[in-house]
């Protein structure tokens, strides 16, 4: 494919702007630009065409099966695109006066009441624009809590071993320690291990539960009771809270802190990696630390982006919560689960699932005996897959996985949709026994063959420039 | 109650027979049945699309229209080409995840290589990566880019916006670093107070151009001395002034950020919205977030990946500079398409009619009996006013469909995109001068 500056014709453009109907100024001859910036000259066609272009090489949800572990890449409903493209959201400046801005409020407002009931928590910000933005604020908010007690020896926030790399480059970010603790087997917070770690210098745990191999941790209560003991906060990353919303809540597992990903679990797309929405909740006594607009509410409080957030997600995510309601948000979680077994269920009798038992929302199969016999990786089955019309699954996560494909099909995926990805894998076992070499240099019918990661990381090109 | 779980009841009770379960709270038998919530949620009961169309719908009626937009501070209402809002609304687009799969993301790929470049050409620097969250966050980044051991302390200038003066102590905050603000003096900030707080332990400094009051600073000169003083020089730029005023990288920045909602964003009370964020080769490997690099496939083919991945959460976790691991993918999409819809031409000329126009309403209230400006430098295309009775003014405006200038420390913060036309400037004006004669 062209680049766009590949195409671009010196003096083609678009005619967009009227004449200026006001007296010329310039700028002072020294802080002038010196030279044009080299854009592209395009006619409005030439651009229309180009970025269909690059649409069609680009794999969405509305493509086909997308079963990315731990991302819930579930249908995104179009009605919420529809609103929060409503002229009345979009052309309203975030500071313009409260009473102009009523029913910006009312949907922040809303959201912030339906989502606390779903965690179980007593006050939210929209402010973080991402899951990991969302960690930072919440472990920002144990960090204030320990620092409002002037209790400054606690300076360390445990994490599983099994945990998303978000989640200790958060803690790092905040200034804390990070002390990783094994998991047990299943993925599960080892107890000894955490009694362990625990002491006064204890700030939090960060934890996901169900876990980050899909695996609920049925010891909760006592992990979060253990932690409350030693003086720390437990934080709840809700990357997998589309297994259990309607069914259990983590403000009831004990957790003091949390963020759900509105471009998850509440159905808003992820467009090609964001805009999203980190929502945080938290329990009320951690509510005077929550973050504010110093220009919306003024200076006294943290903040982590400017203004109120991603304020058209949470639009998205509230037709979502009003479309779905009491009755669907608990059939959404339980057909999740049920997707995700049904479909372990069917592969089970060639890929081995790594822990053998019944799942939430995702699985994990484990590839290292297939790998041993055949030589084939699960690299080479997740880039086989894609010749199938299908985007891979998760890839080496987690970690304590080798060889790991992560597979969440999600609650907005049919019975014969997964009956035929069941099969896609019955056959790309059998060929990785029959033609491993084929599934070696996989895919064949993609726009292109595997990348040179290795090249594009020594020589970097960052940018296209005229040669 | 509305639902978008394809299967029939039929086919779920087959799939949970086929896994040996009764029903569905056989599925949750890991979890304690102490903590199964046994009531219903404490929502409304869901709607139809219809329905909820309406409802929606109604909120946003609640909220005030304004026809014509003086207000900047941080938020630009300019004019959005048509072709950039469908660009963003198709659904391969719109539906993606970040392209960890290169063989199926070649599109999403070429669009951020392509915005990189852009972005590059705008402000002169080097390298971009694929965007952050906002402009404010980017500052936050960038300033957590620049603190080694020894120097621990950030300065910023208090002509910042106040949400990006906040987020960067944020960030501070959870670093561990010390922020100090640089006075202001004339509505520009005070060298001689910067040369005198750029002591050994400072790291970078940074400087909004055009600065929150709508000031041009003295930017090169400003960089000499922050290079003097061997720390890191970050500048925030406004892209659209960037279309026709010095580039940060001919004032010396090592950092250049910013918030990219002008281009092409609407204002949508805030977001989404994206930061941009650019450095030198030379910091190249320092600068977070995700980055889009050329390379060639097993064919030989021009090829695009996320690249530079050792910098990143997911290899380094807690040794990693940021936790970022997404970036503002559709809107650096709608930026794109932006500046090529706008072209170098167009967007000079968006550049030169907001400076012109919010000259010429400058003009007009100043005329005003008792309406002075605040500051009396160079101004791109927002402007302070010394005005009696702000409150009336706005008020007045408000009742016309205006939303008039933004009350700052002793004025009004007013703003002029090329979207405003004379017709409605002196119409505003009129209006003011009104309220003042009464």
């Amino acid at each position: 494919m062209k680049l766009i500056f590949e195409k671009s014709v010196p003096g083609r453009g678009c005619s967009l702007l009227p004449a200026c109907d006001v007296e010329e100024t310039s700028l002072p001859e020294n802080l002038r630009r010196a030279t044009a910036p080299a854009l592209p000259e395009m006619s409005e066609t030439d651009i229309s065409r180009h970025y269909t272009e690059l649409c069609h090489n680009t794999y969405g949800v509305n493509c086909g099966f997308y079963p990315l572990g731990s991302c819930t890449m579930k249908y995104n409903p179009r009605i919420d695109e529809e609103m929060a493209a409503l002229p009345g959201f979009t052309g309203v400046h975030p500071l313009a006066p409260a009473h102009a801005t009523m029913g910006c409020q009312e949907v922040l407002n809303l959201t912030k009441k339906y989502l606390c009931e779903i965690t179980g928590m007593d006050d939210m910000t929209f402010q973080p624009a991402a899951g990991a933005h969302g960690e930072f604020t919440g472990v920002l908010l144990i960090k204030q809590y320990h620092d409002a007690r002037g209790d400054a020896k606690r300076k360390k926030i445990i994490v599983p071993d099994s945990a998303h790399g978000t989640n200790p480059a958060t803690a790092a970010m905040c200034g804390f320690e990070v002390v990783n603790i094994a998991s047990s087997p299943d993925g599960c917070v080892d107890l000894e291990a955490l009694k362990a770690a625990l002491n006064d210098e204890t700030a939090g745990l960060m934890l996901t539960n169900p876990n980050t191999v899909g695996v609920f941790d049925e010891n909760i209560l006592e992990i979060t009771h253990l932690v409350h003991e030693a003086g720390g906060l437990c934080y709840y990353d809700g990357a997998n809270l589309n297994a259990i919303m309607g069914v259990v809540r983590p403000g009831d597992m004990g957790f003091d802190c949390i963020h759900v990903n509105l471009h998850k679990t509440f159905a808003t797309p992820h467009g090609g990696g964001g805009p999203g929405a980190g929502a945080v909740g938290c329990k009320g006594f951690l509510a005077k630390f929550l973050p504010q607009s110093a220009s919306m509410q003024g200076d006294g409080h943290i903040q982590v982006r400017g203004f109120a957030g991603n304020f058209l997600v949470v639009v998205k995510a509230l037709t979502y919560l009003m479309t779905l309601g009491r009755e669907g948000i608990p059939e959404a979680a339980q057909n999740a689960v049920l997707n995700a077994n049904y479909l372990m269920q069917k592969i089970r009798n060639t890929f081995q699932p790594a822990f053998d038992r019944t799942c939430m929302h995702e699985f994990v199969l484990n590839l290292e005996q297939l790998k041993k016999d055949t030589g084939v990786s699960a690299l080479d089955v997740a880039k086989s897959l894609i010749d199938y019309g299908m985007h891979p699954p998760t890839m080496y996560f987690p970690l304590i996985v080798h060889e790991a494909l992560m597979l969440e099909p999600t609650e907005t995926e049919s019975k014969d949709t997964l009956d035929w990805v069941a099969e896609v894998f019955r056959k790309l076992y059998e060929l990785a026994h029959e033609d491993p070499e084929f599934m070696r240099a996989a895919p064949h019918n993609a726009r292109i063959g595997r990348p040179d990661e290795v090249r594009a990381a020594r020589n970097p090109v960052l940018r296209w420039r005229n040669v | 109650m509305g639902s978008y779980v394809p299967s029939t009841p039929a086919e779920r009770q087959e799939m949970l027979n086929a896994i040996g379960m009764k029903d569905y709270r056989d599925l949750y038998h890991d979890v304690p049945q102490s903590m199964i919530l046994n009531r219903a949620l404490d929502i409304p009961s869901g709607m139809s699309e219809l329905e909820v169309g309406r409802a929606v719908a109604s909120l946003a009626e609640k909220n005030k229209r304004f026809s014509t937009i003086l207000r900047g501070a941080g938020a630009y209402d300019h004019y959005i080409p048509s072709i950039v809002k469908y660009i963003p609304a198709k659904e391969e687009f719109l539906t993606a995840y970040t392209p960890y799969q290169a063989e199926i993301s070649q599109g999403v790929l070429q669009s951020i290589f392509e915005y990189q470049t852009m972005i590059c050409e705008l402000t002169g620097m080097d390298v971009s990566n694929a965007s952050v969250y906002d402009g404010a966050t980017a500052a936050g980044e960038a300033a957590a880019m620049c603190k080694d051991r020894k120097r621990t302390v950030t300065l910023i200038s208090a002509a910042a916006h106040p949400d990006v003066i906040n987020t960067v102590r944020t960030y501070c905050y959870g670093s561990g670093t010390e922020l100090r603000v640089v006075p202001v003096k004339n509505g520009k900030t005070d060298p001689d107070a910067l040369r005198e707080m750029l002591v050994d332990e400072v790291a970078s400094f940074y400087l909004q151009q055009p600065n929150f009051f709508g000031q041009l600073e003295d930017a090169e000169a400003i960089g000499k001395l922050v290079h003097e003083a061997g720390a890191m020089y970050i500048m925030g730029c406004n892209p659209i002034a960037l279309a026709i005023m010095k580039t940060p990288r001919d004032c010396g920045a090592d950092i250049a950020v910013g918030e990219g909602q002008p281009l092409g964003m609407p204002l949508s009370y805030g977001g989404p919205y994206l930061g941009y964020m650019t450095t030198t080769t030379k910091h190249m490997r320092r600068l977070p977030g995700r980055i889009v690099g050329e390379t060639v496939d097993s064919k030989g083919q021009r090829a695009y990946v996320l690249s530079l991945q050792a910098r990143e959460q997911h290899i380094r976790r807690e040794k990693a500079s940021s936790n970022i691991c997404s970036n503002q993918a559709l809107c650096a999409l709608t930026a794109g398409a932006y500046m090529a819809a706008m072209g170098p031409r167009g967007m000079a000329e968006a550049a030169r009619q907001s400076m012109a126009k919010a000259h010429y309403l400058a003009d007009g209230l100043c005329r005003i009996p008792g309406v002075s400006l605040k500051h009396e430098g160079p101004f791109f295309n927002e402007f302070v006013t010394v005005l009696p009775c702000g409150d009336k003014a706005l008020e007045a405006l408000e009742s016309a469909g205006i939303l008039g200038g933004l009350p700052v420390e002793g004025g009004l913060l007013w703003c002029a995109t090329e979207k405003v036309s004379k017709a409605e400037l002196d119409r505003s004006v009129q209006i003011v001068k009104e309220v003042l004669a009464k």
